[in-house]
């Protein structure tokens, strides 16, 4: 289908997906840096392009809260958040997951405090992870526009029931200008389809939310989540190859590859980084150098079997990460160390702490990433402590 | 047992099934010649399960989770409270 190409905002971009998306219910609290997303629904809500409910809160809790009330009733519910909001939301987008409800969120991701600060990272998502929400990371404005029309489809399906994240990164996407294709409102809203809930609060036949649950069953609804990510998995890869059959778009399913094949070293990251990797990685191949990237789209459901796979044979693989567990080191680069537990194949695994707190991660230092990487190669082995890009030393003396 | 749905959702009225007396260590004995029918064991008690019957209160101890709050409202002492041993 052919599309409309104009230079968005990112914010706007993903207003005019939500759009045409037709949410019944839009809740909002502003924060920096996804008020502009929310700004531009409320124009659409105003003007009457959209026909949503369109609640103001009083904080990130109710906001949250409100979709949660919304999905319930069986309304197709969203709302924005970044940052500190998406902390204050925790409580409840637990509860999200648990009772089922598909919520679609626009994570603009933003480091935490304190410092207080506005700059991107993955911090806050991650705090997340652990919700039962799903979390689809994205690298360009395009691809943000894309997987918002994707994920009302993907949370509402039957068997995966899920809230979804679609994170962004603060400022470097949500705030850029890029050239985008927006696809008529018709064929997006068909695309999209509705919300067809198979429980919904309704005074004719009663259901209580929130029920209390003892010892013998509460354990057997975490597992449900778990089952209901793997019915995601499936869904992720269905949704996006249809979306790329009707629109002409493809920016991975649960990963994305880019000259993998005979890759000696593969880097592995999430978000707007992925777009400089790509950039990074055409130069050094162009040097004749044997370099490939693994984008990992989805954090939730993790893809471990498809990163395996894509990594092939490959001796050496740098994880750059934009979170912190503290301790423990880079959060993705942790994971990716339990997927590749017990595979025939045991590359050497170097974690990176790159962009946190939004440090300046450009292809320069992409292509010192793959340096360090390449030296670190025999001695960092698989428990080998996090390199830090940037770390000015000189601070802690 | 409560009957739930997916999510945890149940049909309302749901609830009613819940054996909150299980979780009690301590059983509430009420002493019907002492008991006056007052009525404030039934006013305090958070899970609503003392009933005033004609001849005195009485506890349904399949809800009674035996905080024994009724103890502390009794303004004749006609409540003590026995050690649950199932
Ligand atoms: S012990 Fe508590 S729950 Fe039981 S009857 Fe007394 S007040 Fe009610
Ligand atoms: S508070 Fe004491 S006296 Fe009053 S009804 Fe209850 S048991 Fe009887």
């Amino acid at each position: 289908m052919k599309g409309k190409t104009a230079i968005l905002e990112g914010s706007r971009a993903v207003a005019e997906a939500v759009r045409a998306c037709r949410p019944d219910v839009i809740s909002v609290y502003p924060i920096t840096p996804q008020t502009h997303i929310l700004e531009d629904l409320a124009r659409f809500v105003s003007s009457g392009q959209l026909k949503s409910q369109f609640v103001r809160a009083d904080s990130e809790f109710s906001a949250a809260s409100i979709v949660y009330g919304a999905s319930a009733a069986g309304a197709r519910a969203y709302t924005a958040s970044a940052s500190q909001g998406l902390l204050l939301m925790n409580e409840v987008i637990y509860a999200m997951a648990s009772t089922r409800l598909p919520v679609v969120l626009t994570a603009v991701n933003r480091a935490i405090s304190a410092p207080i600060t506005i700059q991107p990272d993955h911090q806050d998502t991650m705090s997340l992870r652990d919700t039962g929400a799903l979390q689809i990371h994205v690298e360009s404005l395009q691809e943000a526009y894309d997987a918002h029309v994707q994920s009302f489809r993907i949370a509402e399906d039957p068997e995966v029931l899920l809230p979804i994240f679609i994170c962004m990164d603060g400022w470097v996407l949500s705030h850029s200008y890029e050239p985008v294709t927006v696809f008529p409102d018709e064929a997006i809203s068909e695309f999209a389809g509705t919300f067809q809930p198979v429980q919904k609060l309704d005074p004719a036949k009663p259901l209580t939310y929130g029920s209390y649950a003892d010892q013998d069953v509460l354990m057997e609804y975490r597992y449900a989540l778990m089952l209901a990510q793997e019915k995601a998995r499936e869904k992720i890869r269905s949704v996006t190859k249809e979306y790329k059959e009707v629109f002409g778009h493809f920016d991975g399913d649960l990963i994305d590859t880019h000259r993998t094949e005979d890759a000696e070293i593969i880097l592995v990251a999430m978000g707007s980084m992925v777009s400089t990797i790509r950039a990074a990685v055409d130069e050094l191949r162009a040097e004749g150098r044997k370099v490939g990237l693994v984008k990992v789209r989805t954090f939730r459901p993790f893809p471990e079997e498809e990163i395996i796979k894509a990594c092939g044979k490959a001796p050496l693989i740098a994880v750059l990460d934009k979170s912190l567990s503290v301790n423990t080191g880079g959060i993705l680069a942790t994971e990716i160390k339990a997927a590749f537990y017990g595979n025939p194949v045991q590359p050497v695994i170097v974690p990176f702490m790159a962009g946190l707190g939004g440090k300046e991660v450009n292809r320069r230092v992409i292509k010192e990433i793959v340096d360090i990487a390449c030296r670190a190669g025999d001695k960092q082995g698989p428990r080998g402590d996090t390199i830090w890009m940037g770390l000015d030393h000189g601070f802690f003396s | 047992m409560m009957d739930l749905l997916l999510g945890g959702v149940c049909k309302a009225g749901e609830s009613k099934k819940l054996e909150t007396g299980k979780w009690r260590s301590f059983r509430p004995v009420v002493d019907r010649n002492k008991c006056i029918k007052c009525g404030k064991c039934a006013d305090y008690c958070p899970d609503s399960c003392m009933e005033i019957k004609e001849d005195g209160a009485e506890v349904n101890l399949y809800y009674c989770k035996g905080c024994l709050i009724c103890i502390r409202e009794c303004p004749v002492k006609a409540i003590t409270k026995e050690v649950e041993e199932k």
